[in-house]
């Protein structure tokens, strides 16, 4: 029977590296949300590896005796796990590069348009408008580029329509 | 009897083998796209086969020959044949619609050499996830459909679709990390992640850690089926994609986080611990979501909202766990991805024709093009629920097992869910006034829409329409693939013949254990 009771290292360090990721989740930078997930992937690897019981011998048959192998199926498990964890950081770091190159830093934005029928909501105004009403604003393009939050203390910003 | 289980495989291997091939073959677009057609075209017939043949039981491969437990094994069951059938066919109408609108387009707009690869991809990860018996494999077809859409939603990079994709693919990736701890904690629980296996394993295990693991393998697909209140990502990421791409995922993504939920909750907590609270969540996502899609202006963003809405229909039907609401829940996730699949297409022809989605902007296309008010005047309808259309059959259904059910906060429900057919007929009557009646603010000029973008869409509208008239052995069908849900038995046996092992080379070593 293998012994089922925890490495508390492990515990502990799953522990850390969960609070720490989920720390990150909350940045507004997309660099420390990566890290963030990164992490937060590496805790769940590691409860994997807990998960499969204690460390044993290599899981070969014939060379070692049965009783006295680690269990292979988790450590199965975390390799795939890892491999899609390194597909998905190399796309969000794509992303965060793009978001650079477009804008100059890599903050993850408001919609634009969520933030425009919540405007209407606070002054009471109706969604959708006729001829007679007010002219809609400019293209969902033109104002992502100009909506920048930490800049504006996360008030809604006006945005000067032409 | 001929075995015919060398069917199973094939909607993944198709569209797999056939994406290299596409990617190999980026230098002549051409090819490309007939490869990717013919592929789609046998996807389907494979599937349709896998619907007639696992009606008359769960068909099982054991992948590469191991043995269940062991192995990997792949399910087609009534479930997930009738989920392939429409998700190919829908994926199908979609693909020729954009094949269409990459030849009308100059080369900015049209689908780059990647998209291809990248759709083929996205279809065998969504029939990996439909026919995985295996927790771990349909982790990882999940990941496979994610990263796909990954590339979709972020097509060509502008800056508001890098701002909606980056929302997108961190709140999918929280979602599978939950997902992972699920299995890691389900693992550690039972040792093993097999989902016959564990149908059979965890009952035995103590209530309470049983109760824990429900809960997060909850959470995962609820934040992947969009349920109130971790729905708040897909109204916002949804509407940024390219027409088509919008409406595959509306169309198939959020319905691969239902399916995981059906086949979860039936297969491996069937006591129904959480019945209630999915209740309340399924009441909340109906009557939340209609509520936004009726403030919105935009009308892809309605769209979305509208989405996120039925979604709470079907949790509805999930919550209830009998086999009237299984029946009907099944029914209309089959009815609601090809409607909300058509809706999403006919917006791409209403931006093509009225130059804009938004509803202030729109006005008098019914005079312009009556073939595409009529296109978007039958699915509107139809989610809607009148009569007698499909959407009225799939409600009709859900509040009658309800009344079954009797309880109070099923009457609830069932109140719920009129309040929100009768709100959706009032966002999308209130769009059908704005885009196609009223008058535009400055007259548009006559378009001609194209015929390879207008055939897929009635395609996919009549497939709708098909849906209410084979209603009756349709809505047997499912009524049959429900009570094999709610038995558990049948699957378990066609997995396991012997309770133990399946079929494969493992057999020696189940008999070194004895």
């Amino acid at each position: 029977m293998i012994d089922m009771s925890p490495n508390i290292v492990l515990v502990v360090t799953i522990g850390v590296l969960f609070a720490t990721g989920v720390y990150l989740l909350l940045e507004r930078s997309l660099s420390r949300v990566l890290i963030g997930v990164i992490l937060i992937g590496n805790g769940a690897n590691l409860l994997f590896l807990v998960a499969g019981g204690a460390a044993g011998r290599p899981p070969i048959v014939g060379d070692e005796p049965e009783g006295q192998m680690s269990d292979p199926l988790p450590q199965a498990m975390v390799l795939t796990a890892i491999v899609i964890t390194l597909g998905m950081t190399a796309f969000l770091l794509a992303l965060a590069y793009r978001s650079w190159q477009l804008h100059r830093h890599d903050e993850v934005q408001d919609d634009v348009e969520d933030r425009r029928i919540a405007q209407l909501a606070a002054v009471d105004e109706r969604a959708v408008t006729d001829l007679d009403t007010e002219v809609a604003a400019g293209s969902l393009d033109e104002e992502a580029a100009e909506a920048r939050d930490e800049t504006d203390q996360g008030a809604p910003r006006r945005v000067v329509r032409p | 009897m001929t075995d015919y289980t060398w069917i199973v495989p094939l909607p993944v291997v198709i569209p797999l083998s056939a994406a290299g091939l596409a990617l190999a073959l980026y230098r002549r677009p051409n090819v490309q796209r007939l490869v990717t057609v013919v592929a789609l075209a046998l996807v389907l017939v494979a599937s349709v086969a896998l619907l007639v043949l696992a009606d008359d039981g769960p068909l099982v491969v054991d992948v590469g020959g191991w043995a269940a437990p062991v192995g990997i094994d792949l399910v087609a069951d009534r479930l997930s044949a009738l989920m392939l059938t429409i998700s190919s066919a829908v994926t199908l109408c979609v693909l020729l619609y954009s094949l269409a609108q990459g030849n009308e387009d100059d080369e900015e707009s049209a689908p780059v050499s990647i998209y291809h690869p990248t759709y083929l991809v996205l279809t065998a990860g969504v029939a990996n996830a439909f026919l995985s018996g295996d927790l771990f494999n349909l982790y990882v077809g999940f990941e496979i459909l994610l990263a796909a859409s990954y590339v979709l939603i972020t097509l060509g990079g502008t800056g508001e679709r890098i701002r909606a994709g980056t929302i997108y693919i961190v709140v999918a990736l929280l979602s599978s990390v939950l997902f992972l701890v699920a299995i890691a904690m389900i693992y550690a629980a039972t040792g093993t992640v097999n989902l016959a296996q564990l149908a059979i394993r965890l009952p035995e295990i103590d209530p309470g850690v049983s109760l824990v693991l429900q809960v997060l393998l909850l959470l995962a697909f609820a934040i992947k089926a969009a349920v109130f209140p971790l729905s708040a990502w897909l109204p916002d990421s949804y509407p940024t994609a390219p027409a088509p791409v919008t409406a595959v995922f509306a169309g198939l993504l959020t319905k691969v986080g239902v399916y995981a939920i059906i086949r979860t909750q039936t297969l491996l907590f069937p006591d129904g611990r959480l019945d209630d609270a999915l209740m309340w969540a399924a009441l909340a996502t109906m009557v939340i979501g209609i509520l936004g899609a009726v403030a919105q202006d935009d009308i892809k963003r309605l769209l979305s909202f509208t989405l996120v809405s039925h979604i709470g229909f079907m949790v509805f039907g999930i919550a209830l766990a009998t086999d009237l609401g299984y029946t009907a829940a099944i029914y209309y996730v089959a009815h609601h991805i090809t409607v909300q699949t058509a809706l999403f297409l006919v917006v791409g022809l209403v931006e093509r024709a009225g130059g804009s989605t938004s509803l202030t902007k729109l006005g008098g296309l019914a005079k312009l093009t009556p073939v595409l008010a009529i296109l978007f005047f039958v699915p509107a309808m139809n989610l809607g629920g009148i009569p007698p259309l499909s959407g009225f059959l799939g409600k009709i259904g859900l509040i009658e097992a309800g009344v079954q059910m009797g309880t109070p906060l099923a009457y609830v429900l069932v109140v719920g869910s009129v309040l929100t057919s009768l709100l959706t007929l009032y966002a999308l009557v209130k769009a059908w006034n704005k885009a196609f009646w009223q008058t535009p603010e400055e007259p548009r000029p006559p378009v001609r829409l194209p015929f390879g973008m207008v055939a897929p869409t009635a395609a996919l509208v009549a497939v709708g329409l098909l849906l209410t008239v084979a209603a009756g052995p349709l809505y047997a069908y499912t009524e049959r693939a429900a009570v094999s849900l709610t038995e558990r038995t049948p699957y378990v046996d066609a997995v396991l013949p012997d309770g133990e092992r399946g079929q494969g080379v493992s057999d020696d070593v189940a008999e070194d254990e004895q």
